[in-house]
């Protein structure tokens, strides 16, 4: 192997890496507030690739009938509660976000011709879509059981992930799909070829990562969700519902998930159930930060795209074992820094 | 029953309890309009119990009416927006944030309420303790534990609320430390927000309320203008476990 | 062989959750049951032998999550892995026709492969166990999730594994030369595989270790200061696990006579897991249930969903996975306590041997010997000093108190002196022999032994077992003799002391109760109970009169007084005034993590800065 190729290889390691960090970033942030192992994570990814090249294909996305399905579970069991309380209120929000909401995108859906569209409102339309679950699925599943032991909470990611890669296979079909390149282009840096896709892929990485860390420094909201991960007691005397952070974090969750998706779908050919194996190389980075630091997870993301780049190189059939494996020595230096009994686990 | 002035809180029939065991019996207690009440009594007579069965932290039986409304087992999001602000015994700050952003989040409820103007009563709090202001840069968990309470309670006075209750603001605390928060509690009144004061620290705890009651084991056992209860020999007895023989010679 | 059957149904029979989470079970149905698994294949068309074939398969790996996840609190993604590594073993060793010459002599026997499958798996649960056991528990099923892709790529790209197509021309099992080539043949073997792992799976929860185990889920800092060593414990769990799916899987390969990677991937790795899960991760039942009902469902869903949606694919999953929500939503402990719930109760009580020999004791220090010294400790958090330069002594023979207003850092001292935390400066001495910053369980070997402020016992389990908890240390059998009921011996002694130390606290007649039903003022007493029976010379009893009632603080001052009396060493911290000064000899009092007065009950009642110090200064 010369340089150009390693080069090369490296190249692509890092803009895979980019994508595992914007995963591993989620699952630190929803393990954070929520003590939810997220590993549904990856599904996102998947729906928001599929929807995409649904829509340029010209259909109707499938996922837009999950968006109703949940939003209709979401209505009756809120609005219930709401009728209850006699909180009209309540029970307006409700029903505006998860009945109106989705109506309203179905409407507009039909009478557009999605595949003609740009490329800009194709993606935006699939985040429209796809990020709404998030909220919807904590509602749901997480919700319920929001104070029950890490234990009980992983089992129910485990339940929802098996759901959603499910619900693909019914939605999408076995077939995988690309979509449309992002920017046809490619530069040429010294002996590098860049090529426009994987600019994308950084520059919007970037600007992602930039975005949550205004919004989790200069924001309020953002710093409420940050005060819940640090302190639920004291979160919630400051009037900053659980219940909320949750929702929020969801659907921050989604929208990274969702957003990833829709930039590797130009060079990956994603099936309903490519998203599992994503989002958990995502958990293997998350791990490197042992799920609480998001730098260490982001530094995790690249040796994790770096070891999967070059392990496809020399030894293709290997490889998702040895980026699984790589889990091992990870896992041996948090034991060794680890000390006490864990009363929680 | 505290008689005076229109009741800003009022408690009644209030019980709580762990699994099988009953930490509160049935509490009746009041706030007044721009009073300072408090509840003393022995660690593990159920103080702490009662302060977070009022706010909504702890599932309770009977009625808790704050400012009007009526709530049984209330919620904690709905009686914060209300104005009910509980400093609780823990402190629960968020250490690895700044003092400044403890502060803002104090305000949160009201940020969210459209009410954006956080400078104003930051600038209270720091008139008030101006020692937050000098470290408002530091990390919450790098102050002193007198530190830390006056940020508990800055934090808590950021909301504006119109009932703030402290649980046990004296906790390991030095004397000269416990003085200066008292001295601020006492100074409060003048802003015409009502107190409700929980304290292991009788002697000082008395001397700054209107209103006292005494908790033991669960349940009021006495209630009285401060001022009496300061000089009833019975209040010792509750504390110190003193029967018979040892009263009088406390009482000489 | 009649004989060994009613015996093996009686002790099914007594296999309810009792041991586990006390559920009830009609022994008479599981009597029922034991024929008619027997009766099966004698009148069942071959499909349903083929249906129960799988369930007992399925069951068998779900017994090991019961194992795993209803008793000990952890779970893994990975069972399948371990399935596979125990089917690809044996069909590696019986149906390559030339093994290389360092390994033919393992070659062709499946029984020889068998005990080989065991081993490896053995040897891998034992790593990937020894680098997630120790750190929190959802570190374990992400290293099993990560275990169990790995190995299933490994299967489907190594050659001498076959590939994707993977190994056929497995040869069946012979039993006494009898080859099992048929369904209704190797079905005996797989139910009697069962109903074996069943019965050594409930042997050894009702055993030493398994109270050990079952103290993991939320009793792990209690059974740490009862000398157990819950990493240990937890490794057992997850071995045992591993073994059985290896086990089921070496059973599959030579009914199916051929394996491939398929059946070993991460998606069957959960369905095991939704299976004990549905079926209810608390009972050995649940494991049979769990397997039963999705094995059924999947048979039933696989032939309506695909019609119902129009294509083909995995569509029970999504229903299952709703059920799985639904089931943690609304009856976590699973369909079988649902069942059990509407069963007439039948209790079994653990059956006690007064005439067993004593446990041996260690020798106890005279009267008057310093026990506990602390010198000049001192505990640093970040800025904050909780103890400073704290000094006491606790004798033999003498109740010592240790008092002093919330927050004065009373706790903070305890966990020095117990173990559970260690000093940032100055020393704790053991009968003259230092112990900062021996672990727990090492400390309470030395012969101190504690209770907690906020009770810490297993409230589904006896009172009696809960106390020989306390007498872990003075037994020694291990798993195998648990399994194989070869630890009765010690088992009686441990119980007869447990009943011996109940009865010294005057908690006898609460014996057999769940120690969860017992009124607070019984459940300290109880825990003094399981700290008499590690046989201590101290007694650390931190606030044992906090949310007593008064007849209750009564009894419990009565009682250390009878300690006392027979030369024990006893430290309280207590608030309770009122309790403290009628009962002790001597008196600590810390205010700022400091000493501000020492000596008698009297002396410090009228010690102005104690005073202070709990009503605050007149201002």
């Amino acid at each position: 192997m010369d340089l150009q190729i390693a080069l090369l290889i490296g190249q692509d390691g890092v803009t895979s890496g980019a994508i595992y960090a914007l995963l591993a970033l989620a699952l630190v942030l929803v393990f954070a507030v929520t003590r939810a192992i997220y590993i549904p994570q990856g599904e996102y990814v998947a729906y928001g690739a599929l929807t995409l090249a649904t829509l340029q294909s010209g259909a109707l996305p499938a996922t837009l009938w999950l968006l109703m399905g949940a939003g209709l579970a979401v209505t009756v069991i809120d609005g219930v509660a709401a009728i209850r309380k006699r909180d009209g209120r309540a029970w307006g929000a409700t029903l505006g976000w998860n009945v109106a909401y989705p109506a309203v995108l179905v409407l507009t859906l039909s009478a557009l011709s999605p595949a003609q569209l740009p490329m800009a409102l194709q993606i935006l339309l699939t985040l429209a879509i796809v990020v709404p679950i998030g909220p919807m699925i904590y509602r749901l599943a997480y919700q319920p059981v929001a104070e029950a032991s890490v234990l009980v909470l992983l089992i129910v990611s485990v339940a929802v992930h098996v759901v959603l890669v499910g619900l693909g296979l019914l939605f999408f079909g076995a077939e995988g799909s690309r979509t449309a390149p992002l920017w046809d282009a490619s530069f040429a840096v010294g002996w590098m070829t860049v090529s426009g896709q994987q600019i994308c892929v950084l520059a919007a990485s970037a600007a992602l990562i930039v975005g949550l860390y205004l919004f989790f420094e200069k924001t309020l909201y953002g710093k409420a969700l940050r005060a819940t991960a640090i302190n639920r007691n004291g979160a919630r005397l400051m009037g900053f519902s659980p219940v909320f952070a949750g929702r929020l974090t969801f659907l921050l969750a989604a929208f990274i998930g969702t957003l990833s998706g829709v930039l590797i779908a130009p060079v990956t050919t994603v099936y309903y159930d490519t998203g599992f194996l994503i989002g958990l190389k995502g958990f293997v980075a998350a791990i490197v930060g042992g799920l609480a630091s998001y730098p260490l997870a982001a530094a995790g993301a690249l040796i994790v795209g770096l070891l999967e780049s070059f392990a496809s190189f020399w030894a293709s059939a290997y490889k998702e074992a040895i980026v699984f494996t790589l889990i091992i020595p990870v896992l041996m230096w948090r034991s060794l820094h680890s000390h006490g009994i864990d009363e929680e686990a | 029953m505290n008689p005076l002035n229109p009741p800003v809180l009022e408690v009644r029939n209030l019980s709580v309890a762990y699994g099988k065991v009953e930490a509160l019996t049935r509490a009746n207690l009041r706030v007044g309009e721009g009073q300072i009440v408090t509840v003393i009594g022995p660690n593990g007579a159920g103080k702490s119990t009662m302060l977070s069965a009022i706010i909504g932290l702890l599932r309770s039986h009977g009625q808790v009416c704050f400012d009007g409304r009526v709530a049984v087992s209330p919620e904690v999001e709905r009686m914060v927006d209300g104005g009910m602000s509980l400093v609780p015994e823990k402190r629960e700050l968020f250490g690895e944030m700044s003092v400044e952003d403890n502060l803002l989040l104090g305000a949160f409820h009201r940020y969210r309420s459209g009410e954006r103007n956080y400078r104003e009563p930051m600038a209270q709090v720091f008139a008030l303790f101006p020692r937050l202001q000098e470290r408002r840069r530091q990390r919450a968990a790098t102050l002193s534990g007198g530190e830390r309470q006056m940020l508990a309670i800055g934090r808590a006075l950021m909301g504006k609320p119109r009932l703030l209750m402290l649980d046990e603001p004296s906790l390991g605390l030095a004397p000269l430390i416990t003085r200066e928060i008292f001295r601020i509690v006492a100074d409060l009144r003048s802003t015409g927000v009502s107190i409700l004061l929980v304290e292991q620290n009788a002697r000082a705890a008395l001397a700054v309320a209107d209103y006292a009651y005494v908790l033991e084991t669960g349940s009021v056992v006495m209630e009285g203008p401060a001022a009496r209860l300061r000089h009833d020999p019975r209040v010792l007895d509750t504390y110190l476990g003193l029967g018979g023989k040892h009263q009088d010679m406390l009482a000489s | 062989m009649s004989g060994t059957a009613t015996r093996a149904m009686r002790l099914l029979a007594g296999m309810s959750g009792r041991s586990i989470a006390a559920v009830k079970t009609p022994s008479r149905g599981v009597l029922a049951g034991l024929v008619l698994v027997g009766m099966a294949p004698q009148f069942l068309p071959e499909f349903y032998v083929t249906l129960l074939n799988y369930i007992g398969l399925y069951a068998m790996v779900a017994l090991g999550l019961v194992l795993l996840t209803g008793v000990g609190g952890l779970t893994s993604f990975g069972q399948a892995a371990f399935v596979g590594l125990g089917a690809y073993t044996t069909a590696a060793l019986t149906a390559t026709a030339d093994l290389p010459g360092w390994l033919a002599w393992a070659g062709g026997s499946a029984w020889l492969a068998l005990l080989i499958g065991l081993a490896l798996t053995a040897l891998v649960a034992v790593v990937l166990g020894s680098m997630t056991l120790r750190l929190s528990g959802h570190y374990l099923p992400l290293g099993t999730i990560a275990w169990g892709i790995s190995l299933y790529f490994l299967f489907g790209t190594m050659d001498f594994l076959g590939g994707h197509t993977g190994l056929s021309g497995i040869p069946p099992i012979e039993v006494f030369g009898v080859p099992l080539d048929e369904g209704r043949e190797i079905y005996y073997l797989i139910w009697a595989f069962l109903l074996l792992a069943m019965l050594t799976t409930r042997n050894l929860l009702d055993s030493r270790e398994g109270r050990a185990i079952r103290a993991l889920k939320g009793g792990m800092v209690m059974a740490e200061s009862m000398g157990v060593d819950t990493s240990r414990s937890r490794m057992i769990i997850f071995v045992v696990a591993a073994l059985h799916a290896a086990a089921s899987g070496w059973l599959y390969a030579h009914m199916q006579r051929f394996v491939n990677p398929t059946p070993f991937g991460l998606s069957t790795g959960i369905e095991y897991l939704f299976m004990a899960v549905v079926g209810g991760a608390g009972s050995v039942w649940g494991a049979l249930i769990g397997a039963g009902v999705i094995t059924i469902m999947k048979q039933w869903l696989q032939d309506v969903l695909p019609a119902l949606f129009g294509a083909s694919g995995n569509f029970e999953a999504i229903v299952f996975g709703v059920m799985m929500v639904l089931i943690l939503h609304r009856a976590r402990d699973g369909l079988w306590a649902l069942i059990a719930r509407c069963l007439p109760a039948s209790r079994a009580t653990v059956a006690l041997d007064p005439s067993a020999a004593p446990l041996p004791h260690r020798t106890q220090p005279s009267r008057g010997e310093v026990i506990l010294e602390a010198r000049e400790v001192t505990r640093r958090f970040g800025g904050l000093v909780a103890n400073d330069r704290m000094s006491l002594q606790v004798r033999a023979g003498e109740i010592l108190a240790l008092i002093g207003p919330n927050g004065a850092g009373k706790s903070t001292m305890f966990n020095q002196l117990s173990g559970v935390d260690t000093p940032s400066a100055g020393d704790v001495l053991f009968r003259g022999r230092s112990i900062a910053g021996l672990a727990a369980r090492d400390i309470a070997r030395l012969g101190m032994s504690r209770t907690f402020q906020h009770v810490r016992l297993l409230p589904g389990m006896s009172v009696v077992e809960n106390v020989a908890l306390g007498a872990h240390r003075r037994g020694s059998c291990g798993v195998l003799p648990a399994a194989w009921r070869l630890d009765r011996d010690e088992e009686a002694r441990l119980l007869a002391e447990a009943a011996r130390q109940l009865e010294r606290v005057g908690l006898a007649e609460q014996m057999h109760e769940e120690a969860g039903s017992l009124a607070l003022g019984q459940q300290r007493i109880l825990e003094i109970a399981r700290a008499l029976a590690a046989d201590p010379c101290v007694l650390l009893l931190d606030e044992p009169a906090a949310g007593l009632r008064l007849l209750e603080k009564q009894a419990l001052g009565q009682l250390l007084r009878k300690l006392r009396a027979e030369g024990m060493a006893i430290l309280l911290v207590e608030h309770d005034m009122d309790f403290v000064m009628g009962l002790v000899d001597r008196v600590v009092v810390m205010e700022f993590g400091q000493k501000i007065a020492e000596g008698l009950p009297d002396e410090v009642q009228r010690d102005p800065a104690v005073l202070a110090a709990y009503l605050g200064d007149v201002q």
